[in-house]
């Protein structure tokens, strides 16, 4: 038996918009919270965010606790840490997710070792023991090569989520939920880690999240200029380019367009693998694919056990071939 | 400038999926016998990260690994790359933990070295994927901490770090001593130097025990774990690959064009 109820969700705002991992979390807490026969709380942080709390709520929260101040305009892990971990000790959510982001990933640790209690990182699975109430939860490990389940005692039971791996929550505009504007008295004097700069560096285009196409070249394509091709045609399908890591690691590509464990995950209706391997580590960026191509020399290559088609050959006459034959079927 | 790198043995990442299998009674993965470990790539970049401040500032780097039967050739190569001194935290009771102990245990290292501006580590380890470990030692010294680094630059007690964030990257001033774990956009590490690859084979590392750092008896292995690990499988791959042929590569390009416009998906 415990103290701790409810599921507490972090509701990320990118760009002055839930992000989509928000609705994710939404629905995945959603679901545990009913599974638990509970609630389900958000904790929605920034500066000017208020007007964001009915949506939080149209989109499936109970309570939503509103801690709107300048100092949150940019992400600091001091006062969104401190923020965070005074509402949850101060509400004893029985469970609390965030998304796996650059705040989630930085913040679920350090709060799961302030409460002394053990969370679990980039979960594809959250579920509910019936007997025990605990929360299952479930990741990729070995890069991606195999799945762990894992279980805790202690509380809160944390985790962050995947993106792309939860369904999302529908909007319905109806729903009653509590906004609850909190004031923590924060202070310039808590940050120790300053934010002074942010700098854009993604090229303007469709971004590789929300792209229907993406064509991935790895290192195969040998050099920054191979990637012109890709670029042509990811440009006639309409969709975006990507890199592997190795590409990046050599400078041919931005590590902007890494698709990977540690880079984009990604969820197109068609992605191209060009001159890639398909490591574990790889391939756990673009699993979410509808269908996978892949195209390499090596008849051997992992990406042939992961693409739904494929053709071995080097990618130098494959695409050209391909650009110039969808060139044509375009004109007619 | 003192800096102390956590690093760790692991399995190679690289390693198909295809040579990778799970063993039933520990619950781990394995790799072939030929396949040597390694240490950690994120860690490696951590240790280059370290190598660059000290290449400006000079200094001493400490580095720092936790396990049990580690091979010293894998876990002497940040020596190698010129690094100063290794301490390893090697004991069967250090082995079986959860990122909790494993925090704990380095953290009272740590500790233990006592003279420190800066901690590395990597943003996580390319076995378990935890990405814990590093946030863990900064809350339990209660240190400020910065993830994913992509550059590091100190002055004047306070640390520059470039952070990767999903546009670009933002650039945040830290005060030291801080933790701040290192990711893949910082490059790739050097390679190791001849003059410190033969001083390294001399070196003997320092090893400490659990008693050596002071934690309780009863806090080791699986009791000072606070995650289980109910299942580790390898999820069974479902569908085959359909690979288009033709008399040559070309037609095959053709071909695949054919099919994938007859699927709608161009």
């Amino acid at each position: 038996m415990t103290n701790y109820k409810n599921v507490m969700i972090y509701a990320e705002v990118v760009d002055g918009k839930l992000a989509t991992v928000t609705k994710e979390l939404l629905g995945c807490g959603g679901k545990l919270a009913k599974d638990l026969g509970e609630e389900l709380y958000a904790v929605l942080m920034g500066s000017g965010v208020s007007a964001l709390a009915n949506e939080v709520i149209a989109f499936g929260a109970d309570k939503v606790y509103v801690i709107d101040n300048p100092l949150l305009k940019d992400y600091n892990q001091d006062l969104y840490f401190l923020s965070i971990a005074k509402i949850v000790q101060q509400e004893i959510p029985r469970i609390v997710i965030l998304g796996h982001t650059p705040i989630g990933l930085d913040l679920c640790p350090r709060l799961a070792f302030r409460f002394n209690t053990a969370t679990v990182l980039d979960c594809v699975e959250l579920s509910i023991e019936p007997k025990t109430k605990l929360l299952l939860r479930s990741k990729p490990v070995y890069g991606g090569k195999a799945l762990a389940s894992y279980v805790s005692e202690t509380y809160p039971q944390m985790a962050t989520i995947r993106s792309k791996s939860m369904q999302p929550s529908e909007r319905n505009d109806s729903r009653q939920g509590e906004i609850i504007p909190i004031d923590l008295g924060l202070d310039q004097s808590f940050i120790r880690a300053r934010v002074l700069e942010k700098v854009i560096e993604e090229k303007e285009g469709i971004k590789l999240e929300d792209a229907d196409v993406i064509v991935t070249g790895g290192r195969g394509i040998g050099s920054a200029d191979g990637f012109r091709q890709l670029e042509e045609l990811a440009k006639i399908l309409k969709g975006a380019v990507g890199a592997t890591r190795a590409v990046c690691d050599e400078g041919w590509a931005p590590t902007t367009i890494q698709v990977g464990l540690t880079g984009k995950i990604v969820s197109p209706k068609l992605y191209i693998a060009v001159a890639l391997s398909g490591s574990s580590q790889h391939m756990a960026g673009c699993a979410g694919s509808e269908t996978i191509v892949g195209i390499n020399r090596d008849e051997n290559a992992n990406i042939f056990n992961e693409a739904k088609l494929g053709v071995v050959g080097d990618w130098k006459i494959v695409l050209p071939v391909m650009i110039q034959r969808i060139k044509s079927m375009l004109e007619k | 400038m003192n800096i102390i790198v956590c690093v760790k043995e692991i399995i190679d990442p690289e390693l198909p999926p295809d040579n990778f299998k799970i063993d039933p009674t520990r619950n781990i993965g394995l790799c072939p016998d030929s396949v040597p470990s390694v240490i950690n790539p994120f860690d490696e970049q951590a240790m280059e990260a370290a190598l660059r401040i000290k290449d400006v500032l000079g200094g001493k780097i400490t580095i720092l690994s936790l396990g049990n039967n580690l091979h010293r050739e894998v876990v002497k190569k940040p020596l190698t790359m010129g690094a100063d001194e290794l301490i390893l935290l090697e004991d069967e009771a250090y082995a079986g933990g959860d990122s909790w102990s494993t925090a704990n245990a380095l953290a009272l290292a740590i500790n233990k070295i006592g003279n420190y501006d800066l901690v590395l580590c990597g943003r996580q380890a390319a076995d378990w994927d935890a990405g814990q470990v590093g946030l863990g030692i900064a809350e339990i010294l209660n240190l400020p901490s910065v993830t994913l680094a992509r550059k590091i630059e100190v002055t004047d007690g306070k640390a520059r770090v470039e952070r990767v964030t999903p546009d670009g990257y933002e650039i945040i001033e830290v005060v030291l001593p801080a933790l701040i774990t290192v990711s893949n956009e910082l490059g790739q590490p050097r390679y190791a130097i001849l003059e410190k690859i033969l001083e390294s084979v001399k070196k003997e590392p320092t090893i400490w025990k659990p008693k050596d750092i002071g934690i309780e008896p009863g806090r080791t292995e699986s009791k000072g774990r606070q995650l289980n690990l109910l299942k580790l499988f390898q999820p069974v791959r479902e569908g085959k690959c359909e690979i288009i042929g033709g008399d040559t590569v070309e037609e095959a390009a053709v071909n695949l064009t054919l099919r994938l416009r007859e699927a709608k998906v161009v």
